[in-house]
């Protein structure tokens, strides 16, 4: 399974990685949301994990962007992301996320999300 | 060093990184910016230190980290205003949280006192400003992301009470019915939930029957593809409680109807038949079904339903136009949404500029650079070794050892730009060094940092931290006038220190201007009397009299403050830039300012060097110091005193020193007409020439350490191996002055800098 990570921080991509690929997916990652949407027309992905805040574009616009792509509008998203306030969690829904993840995350419960959202 | 140590390291190396945009981002609001891109990446650092630092359990670092966030983000969202007080408050808070982020590198405790009362300041401003109340009570929330985070570091969900174990394990005890009865909506699609999942989620709690309520499937025509139409009664027996239930529902929260009912024992639910058995008697005729990626324990017949949906979406009214991205939903099952991942899709090819950076061991490359100068070595001992047959230039072989020796160099630059790194690493660290000496000295100083991108070797920046940092407090020590004098000047009370690094003529130079009052050469001129440095009637020129202060023992300070007079005066700074085989020199106007300039070579591995004949020795001399080299002819060279000489060039003399004679190796110089001469720039700007028997040639040679190797030597810089294996002495042509000045009286050293 092909997942496209999303986030700014080299640090979150790497644990992303580290935790994703241990657990045998593939990962392509992204440094923020216009990078992502680059990525994902290249490499596509069968879920997409991305993170709120980043520059160029963000993680909501990111989202909406996704969702509009008729190639992509129902590939599973799950934010990742500290914020935890229910205001963030419900635009990042609203824009169309499938899940999410509150950091910090463990491995196994990253990839119990993943499977949550994917076959 | 495992992988999480590994991530862990890169997370320090991006705080460092992170904490420099805080600062140059708060730096650009200092300056009166409210651009909003910048408000938001000083955020966004702040908030990506917290986020990576929860990650590793850095737990003091987090709590800081979450109070400068919740500031920020107030700001951020324009509830409170930064003014320029606000955003120097800020600026401290950078500085403790860069403590902070040191403290946890090394496993220690930042200063706890100064944290708590940068912590107070920042929730003042947090609270003193728009909703109080609101702001107090969202701080704590803000900071534990689920109830489940306050004890451990796994908030990431509400922990389900979901293991292998279990599924092995024989029904526990308690094991009880419950009843789950879930219709999705629409946006449950749009968001890219899957029933299905949902379905094997339960699954995966204990064992199921599915009962699927299809009454709602209007007639074809009246039908919404993206509409919702379906029911599903699941049966569940299973240890877990209602939340675990209502946990695999988490994510579709508000965008399904879902009840939960705990059933009595007795209630039989064999009346419906199963989803699978559903959907595979629904099926027209049989599509090949993709292979199934999920797990062998579910419950659901995974690869069933996804059969299911695939013919579906291949049955797909012309919205659906391609089936393998179409995500289409259908009238049999709204399954097909999921269907677009199922299709084959090409293996992942990971692109390949996806990762921009590796990390490489640094004595790897340290010793591949080693092996680079070897090579170096044996290619130039190949080319003497076939000049001695007598090949001719024009042979095969040695157009093919000019070839090699091309690719030698070409293999040496690449080597070493994988070692060269920008100097910001060093830069960045300077700012804060500013703001403190600043605060201090009781001066208002404002550091303008240009050309952070430049590039050098990796050994020169580690050592270039120590120079700069003093060359910046001694700027803003002695350089800069108080506010007060400045004003009286006629200057903004905001004194400017310019840091500057630029490639220049295969060196890099960096610079430290200040706009302060120059160097006082009255003053200066005075101490190095009182000192018994130079005479009391000594002349010296304006560069001269600067220079003093780089003489041993030279303090400026009236009073030795606790910045600039540490111990550490100019001559040390200068002792250990000219170790690096570098040069500083300083250059000042009255009332204008001072500009020190520090040139270091771009890497300690190699130099360019004419290599020369000097009685019976073969050595080298750094081509960098060569101004030009010549053969005096008769009448040029004039004698000076009993022993010395001096050389007419273009208008000017410049004194003759024998390379011989101050290294030793004879008593008397020969005469400097019957040898070659090199015309040489010290450091300082002043001129000599070095009187050598005979140039053999410029030659690129690989720097060996004599003092790892051997000793120090006065007068030598370092070693190398030339291409007959031999070794040879690198000379260090500003020792070399100084050794020869050595027996010298200091009224000397006067006779000869007054020259």
């Amino acid at each position: 399974m092909n997942i496209l990570t999303v986030d700014d921080s080299r640090t979150m991509r790497e644990m992303l990685r580290m935790a994703l690929v241990k657990a045998g997916f593939n990962v392509v990652a992204a440094v923020d949301g216009e990078h992502g949407l680059e990525m994902l027309s290249e490499c596509g992905a069968d879920v997409i994990i991305t993170d709120i805040n980043m520059p160029n574009l963000d993680g909501f616009g990111f989202i909406e962007r996704v969702r509009e792509d008729g190639a992509f509008r129902a590939t599973p998203i799950l934010v990742l992301t500290t914020e935890s306030d229910p205001a963030k969690k419900d635009r990042a829904r609203r824009a169309g996320a499938t899940g999410w993840i509150v950091k910090p995350f463990n491995p196994d419960r990253l990839v119990e999300a993943i499977r949550r959202v994917a076959a | 060093m495992d992988e999480f140590e590994e991530i862990k390291a890169t997370f320090f190396q991006e705080c460092d990184e992170l904490l420099a945009d805080l600062e140059s981002g708060l730096l650009i609001m200092e300056s009166g910016s409210r651009d909003a891109e910048t408000v938001n990446a000083v955020f966004r650092a702040v908030h990506s230190v917290k986020g990576g630092a929860g990650a590793f359990g850095l737990e003091p670092l987090v709590r800081y980290a979450h109070v400068f966030e919740t500031l920020m983000d107030e700001i951020r969202a324009g509830r409170i205003n930064a003014d320029t007080e606000l955003v120097r408050v800020l600026l401290r808070a950078a500085d403790v949280l860069a403590d902070h982020v040191s403290a946890a590198r090394t496993g220690g405790e930042a200063d706890h006192e100064a944290s708590a009362a940068m912590v107070a300041e920042l929730e003042a401003c947090t609270h003193g400003a728009g909703a109080p109340a609101a702001a107090q009570d969202a701080a704590p929330e803000a900071f534990k992301p689920t109830p489940a985070a306050t004890d451990d570091m796994d908030f990431g969900f509400k922990p389900a009470a979901v293991s292998i174990l279990e599924f092995d394990a024989p029904p526990a005890a308690q094991a009880a019915s419950w009843t789950v009865t879930f219709t999705p909506t629409p946006a449950l699609y749009a968001k890219a939930n899957e029933p299905a999942l949902l379905l094997r989620e339960l699954a995966r709690l204990g064992a199921v029957e599915s009962e699927l309520d299809d009454h709602q499937i209007p007639p074809l025509d009246a039908l919404d593809p993206e509409g919702a139409y379906l029911t599903w009664t699941v049966r569940l027996t299973t240890d877990a409680d209602e939340g675990a239930i209502r946990d695999v529902f988490e994510f579709v929260d508000g965008d399904c109807e879902l009840a939960v009912e705990r059933e009595t024992p007795e209630a039989e639910a064999s009346d419906g038949p199963d989803i699978a058995a559903l959907l595979a008697a629904a099926k027209a005729d049989p599509v090949e079904a993709p292979a199934p990626s999920a797990p062998a324990e579910d419950g659901l017949d995974i690869a069933a339903l996804l059969a299911a949906a695939r013919q579906a979406v291949e049955a797909a009214p012309p919205q659906a136009p391609e089936p393998a991205r179409a995500p289409t939903a259908q009238a049999a099952d709204p399954v097909a949404v999921k269907s677009t991942s199922a299709p084959a899709r090409q293996p992942a090819a990971e692109p390949a500029h996806v990762q921009a950076t590796i990390r490489v061991d640094p004595e790897r490359i340290d010793r591949l650079i080693d092996l680079v100068g070897e090579l170096v070595i044996n290619q130039a001992m190949l080319a003497q070794r076939v000049a001695a047959h007598g090949f001719a230039p024009s042979s095969d072989i040695s157009m093919g050892l000019d070839e090699l020796e091309q690719l030698t160099r070409a293999i040496q630059d690449g080597v070493m730009a994988i070692r060269a790194q920008p100097v910001k690493s060093v830069f960045q660290r300077m700012p804060r060094l500013v703001r403190e000496v600043a605060s201090q000295t009781r001066k208002q100083a404002r550091l303008i940092m240009e050309g952070e991108g430049t590039e050098v070797d990796k050994t020169v920046i580690e050592r270039l931290t120590d120079p700069i940092t003093h060359m910046l407090r001694n700027a803003i020590d002695h350089g800069l006038e108080s506010p007060d004098d400045r004003i009286a000047a006629g200057k903004p009370a905001e004194g400017v220190v310019r840091l500057a690094a630029l490639h220049r003529g295969g060196r890099i130079v960096i610079e430290v201007q200040d706009d302060g009052a120059g160097i006082n050469r009255p003053r200066v001129r005075q101490i190095a009397i009182d000192k018994g440095l130079i005479a009391p009637e000594a002349q010296l020129s304006d560069e001269e009299t600067d220079n003093l202060i780089f003489l041993p023992g030279f303090s400026t300070a009236g009073a030795v403050s606790d910045i600039s007079g540490r111990g550490v005066g100019m001559d040390v700074v200068r002792r250990s830039v000219q170790g690096l085989g570098g040069r500083i020199s300083i250059s000042s106007r009255p009332g204008e300012g001072s500009t020190f300039t520090l040139s270091l070579p771009l890497t300690l591995a190699v130099l360019d060097g004419m290599v020369v004949d000097v009685a019976g020795q073969t050595l080298v001399v750094p081509l960098t110091a060569i101004v030009e080299s010549l053969r005096p002819k008769p009448g040029e060279v004039r004698p000076l005193g009993p022993q010395g000489a001096v050389l007419a060039v273009r208008d000017t003399f410049v004194r003759l020193i024998d390379i011989g004679c101050a290294l030793g190796f004879r008593e008397t110089s020969i005469r400097p007409e019957e040898g070659v001469v090199l015309l040489i720039e010290s450091e300082d700007g002043g001129r000599f020439a070095l009187v050598a028997d005979a140039i053999q040639g410029q030659r690129q040679v690989v720097i060996k350490s004599l003092e790892a190797n051997y000793r120090q030597v006065d007068g030598i810089a370092a070693a190398t191996i030339l291409g007959d294996g031999r070794v040879a002495l690198i000379v260090d042509v500003d020792a070399l002055v100084a050794v020869r000045r050595e027996p010298a009286r200091p009224a000397e050293f006067v006779s000869i800098a007054a020259e």
